[in-house]
């Protein structure tokens, strides 16, 4: 179980760009595998990163249901793109897993080959608020029940944790409306704040936790300004153009025969794009593959999406074969059923199914309307 | 021959008769005898005229259908409790099928033609029984077509669950797209004829 | 030891000691752990089960709890894991991955007549808790097995049904939805053996098994007998990939069949059923 501490009381320090650059190659010499934002396709992803000079500086990005661009920034931040197309997922919950390999053995039998050593620790650059809340929301649901995933415990256990925190909400942001954001809270190493003024390019940092400490020792203290600058860039991003609220959208469960499901699934494509950029959702499936001659099999964990026509197909037939069943079971599940499951609700409010729809349907209105909170 | 008062006893003890009033009690009694079945007899067949409808009081009645060249095929099987024919209520007033008893089988009959009688005179009476009856045949459609459903049969043997593979259309295009009619083409062996 | 390790996603290898062929497509395999050792499981609980290569599919354990010498399942051969399985011989090895699940609730209703309803393979998830009632059987009122099977030919545990039936404290009644005039039992619903009564509606707990179907119709039967509806418990089934709640196909609502289920108390799922493809 990941036990981070918060950072009340704890000495604020700052960083350069130089300095944030041999951080991050500090980090690489360490032995972490270190993740952060970097182009690529025309968009931001988080990828794996040499040093700085991989971070997308300058480029930030323009979201809306359906829409998706990079554009330049005419300040140079370093960390002014917003969201990519998902969050830490990909890393700590990897799209493929293998969760075991046999081998037959004379007699009809097989043994299981040993577990594969861990990989290298991974460090995460650029952690926004509702991404940790995100990574909280599955490490819950990898970790604080009766089956647990010991892959996910152990690569959330040995991660490096850098957060960021916005100086702006995107058009799809509503972390404020759930409680997750934008200003970061807890489930650090390390939170940054990036401070741009005209000659003066520089990240207040802070430390959550002992590891985080160690690291930033050597770095020079904030003055009272950046401390100050830093704290109005997050009161900046509170403001935002999207809300839900996540006790009306409880209702949603009690409401599976509403007209709206009818209306929302006749532009679903059922495409799954929401459940692969959803940063919480975590369904997945096995797939059992051998080699030619059958003597070595492996099992193999795969993400997959309540969208599929064949995600609950038993007795010959699917349970949910209309679109209306399956959009309905995902947003019931994300903002109500959920909360039954695990005591919160499964939405961090970060917009990504809205911004990554082709048809830009979006959560915060579909939810307003079938509880009955009209429009917000 | 059975006393009346005895029969009063049978029918006031029957759960098909619960809460029944006095002038229906007298009717049903003067319709009523009590019969009795040796196993292999029947109470009813098939297309003979419903002179009769039956309270079982003990055994098991075998609701069939009788088929050329094979065992009969048993639909139903009625026992203690239960209400055996109904075409007595319904024009032509013909029984839609066997009813044979599977082992020693009493019951209480009443006349068909003696009930249908009084009943026409009295309509209030007529509702009664009725209401009574309507029930059973409910419950006895809708068990009826749960058995239809079959099941407990084998499901269908499940296609291969695997995601389509995405439609490539076929060369020459034409205008236009012919995928489905190069699918169909493929399948069949056949060109298909532009319409 | 339960065949749950560390991982819940690999499976422990067992080996299959005796194969049986139940029905055409019905047999009920015998394993015991290739590592030794017991395996323990309450009744109504499954089991993953993986062929090497070809698959895992989850099935209810059949045998019985008291015996943890042997772990028994029966299962019907229809789709190709199902198939593969049917296909392995004494001596063969399978992967086990369980026990999950919430189980029958045997001694939580000691005290009261208890009425079983089954249908089809559903008397195999049933059997577990049938042999526990019956190992404490001094604690019940009336004990009844409800079965309705497809065919006489179809009849599972036939001869097992045989014996139950001639102990003195248990009623065993069979019907079947279709038969020849050879057959001379009950003919139809199962629903209609429980119309029939011969227990106290008041007291009575309720084990109802089966296609989802039936146990609507056999749920709606007991009550309309007098049985409450937090005294009917009924077992569902969804898409499984890991039994053990961490894939998400198996929700319901708000329940994970694999974990708050496969035995749900039917007050608290009756309005589910309702609703369609949920």
């Amino acid at each position: 179980m990941m036990a981070k501490a918060k950072s009340d009381g704890v000495a604020v320090s700052v960083l350069d760009k130089d300095g944030l650059g041999d951080f991050i190659k500090n980090l690489r010499k360490s032995g972490y595998q270190v993740f952060g934002p970097r182009r690529d396709n025309d968009a931001v992803i988080y990828d794996l990163i040499d040093g700085a000079d991989d971070l997308p500086a300058g480029w930030g990005s323009e979201q809306k249901g359906g829409h998706y661009r990079l554009r330049q920034r005419d300040d140079g931040a370093w960390f002014g793109y917003g969201l990519g197309p998902q969050g830490w997922k990909r890393q700590l919950y990897p799209p493929r897993q293998k969760l075991f390999a046999a081998t037959r053995t004379e007699g009809g039998g097989f043994t299981l080959a040993p577990p594969a050593p861990p990989a290298p620790p991974m460090a995460f650059i650029g952690v926004r608020a509702c991404e940790l809340a995100a990574i909280a929301r599955q490490a819950k649901v990898f970790g604080d029940r009766d089956f647990a995933d010991p892959g996910y415990q152990h690569r959330l256990a040995d991660a490096l944790i850098v957060a960021v925190q916005c100086g702006e909400a995107l058009d799809t942001c509503f972390c404020a409306s759930m409680g997750t954001g934008p200003e970061v809270k807890s489930g650090f190493d390390i939170k940054l704040t990036e401070v741009i003024d005209k000659n003066h390019h520089v990240f207040v940092a802070e430390a959550g936790t002992p590891r985080g400490a160690k690291l930033l020792k050597a770095a020079k203290p904030a003055s009272q300004a950046d401390i100050k600058a830093a704290a109005q860039v997050v009161k900046n991003a509170e403001t935002q153009q999207k809300h839900l609220d996540p006790a009306a959208a409880r209702a949603l469960a009690a409401n599976p025969e509403h007209p709206r499901w009818d209306q929302v699934a006749a532009r679903c494509l059922t495409c799954g794009n929401c459940t692969m950029v959803c940063p919480t959702c975590f369904c997945t499936t096995v797939e059992d593959v051998t080699d030619l001659k059958g003597d070595n099999a492996e099992r193999w964990r795969k993400w997959d999406s309540c969208f599929t026509s064949d995600f609950s197909y038993i007795h010959g037939g699917a349970v949910r074969t209309e679109t209306r069943s399956r959009y309905r079971q995902w947003i019931t599940h994300k903002l109500s059923t959920w909360v039954d499951q695990f005591d919160e609700t499964g939405c961090v409010g970060c917009g990504r199914c809205i911004t990554w729809c082709p048809v830009g349907i979006d959560i915060t209105e579909e939810a307003a309307v079938i509880t009955g909170q009209g429009r917000i | 021959m059975v006393k009346p008062e005895n029969l009063g006893r049978i029918i006031d003890e029957h759960p098909f008769f619960q809460g029944i009033d006095a002038p229906l009690r007298e009717l049903l009694i003067g319709c009523a005898a009590n019969e009795r079945y040796d196993a292999g007899q029947f109470l009813f067949r098939q297309g003979q005229s419903a002179e009769k409808f039956f309270l079982i009081r003990a055994g098991t009645v075998a609701v069939e259908i009788d088929q050329p060249g094979r065992p009969p095929i048993i639909i139903e099987t009625i026992a203690e409790g239960d209400i055996a024919g109904w075409a007595w209520m319904v024009a032509p007033y013909q029984s839609t099928f066997d009813a044979r008893a599977m082992n020693l089988v009493r019951a209480l009959s009443f006349d068909a033609q003696c009930l249908r009688r009084k009943m026409e005179a009295d309509p209030a009476l007529g509702f009664e029984v009725m209401r009574r009856f309507v029930p059973v045949m409910a419950h006895r459609l809708a068990a009826a077509r749960l058995q239809m459903l079959d099941l407990y049969g084998p499901t269908k043997k499940p296609k291969a669950a695997k995601p389509a593979k995405p439609e490539k259309a076929e060369a020459k295009s034409k205008g236009k797209n012919r995928a489905a009619d190069a699918r169909l083409e493929k399948a069949t062996g056949k060109k298909k004829k532009d319409g | 030891m339960n065949a749950i390790p560390h991982d819940p996603m690999v499976p422990v290898p067992f080996r299959i000691e005796k194969v049986r062929r139940d029905l055409s497509d019905t047999f009920t395999m015998e394993m015991v752990p290739e590592a030794g050792g017991d395996f323990t499981f309450r009744p109504g609980q499954f089991n993953m089960l993986y062929v090497f290569g070809v698959g895992e599919v989850p099935i209810s354990i059949s045998g019985d709890p008291a015996d943890r010498s042997v772990l028994v399942h029966t299962t019907r051969a229809v789709g190709t894991v199902t198939e593969a399985l049917d296909a392995l011989k004494p001596g063969d090895v399978l992967g086990v991955r369980g026990p999950f699940g919430t189980a029958w609730p045997v001694e939580a209703t000691f005290g009261h007549d208890l009425v079983f309803v089954a249908g089809g393979v559903g008397l195999a998830p049933l059997r577990p808790a049938i042999y526990q009632a019956m190992a404490h059987r001094e604690r019940f009122g009336r004990v009844i097995v409800l079965y309705g099977a497809r065919t006489p030919e179809d009849i599972l545990y036939k001869k097992e049904l045989e014996r139950w039936r001639g102990r003195f404290d248990l009623d065993v009644l069979v019907t079947v939805d279709r038969a020849t005039g050879k057959w001379g039992g009950n003919v139809g619903v199962v629903t209609n053996l429980v119309t029939r009564g011969g227990f106290d509606p008041l007291n009575t707990a309720s084990f109802v098994c089966g296609p989802e179907v039936m146990m609507r119709y056999a749920a709606a039967a007991l009550e309309k007998k007098g049985v409450s509806r937090d005294k009917i418990w009924v077992s569902v089934e969804r898409n499984m990939k890991c039994g053990c709640g961490l894939c998400g196909h198996c929700q319901w609502g708000p329940h994970f069949t694999c974990k708050d289920g496969p035995v749900f108390r039917y007050d608290t799922i009756a309005d589910l059923f309702q609703i369609r493809e949920l």
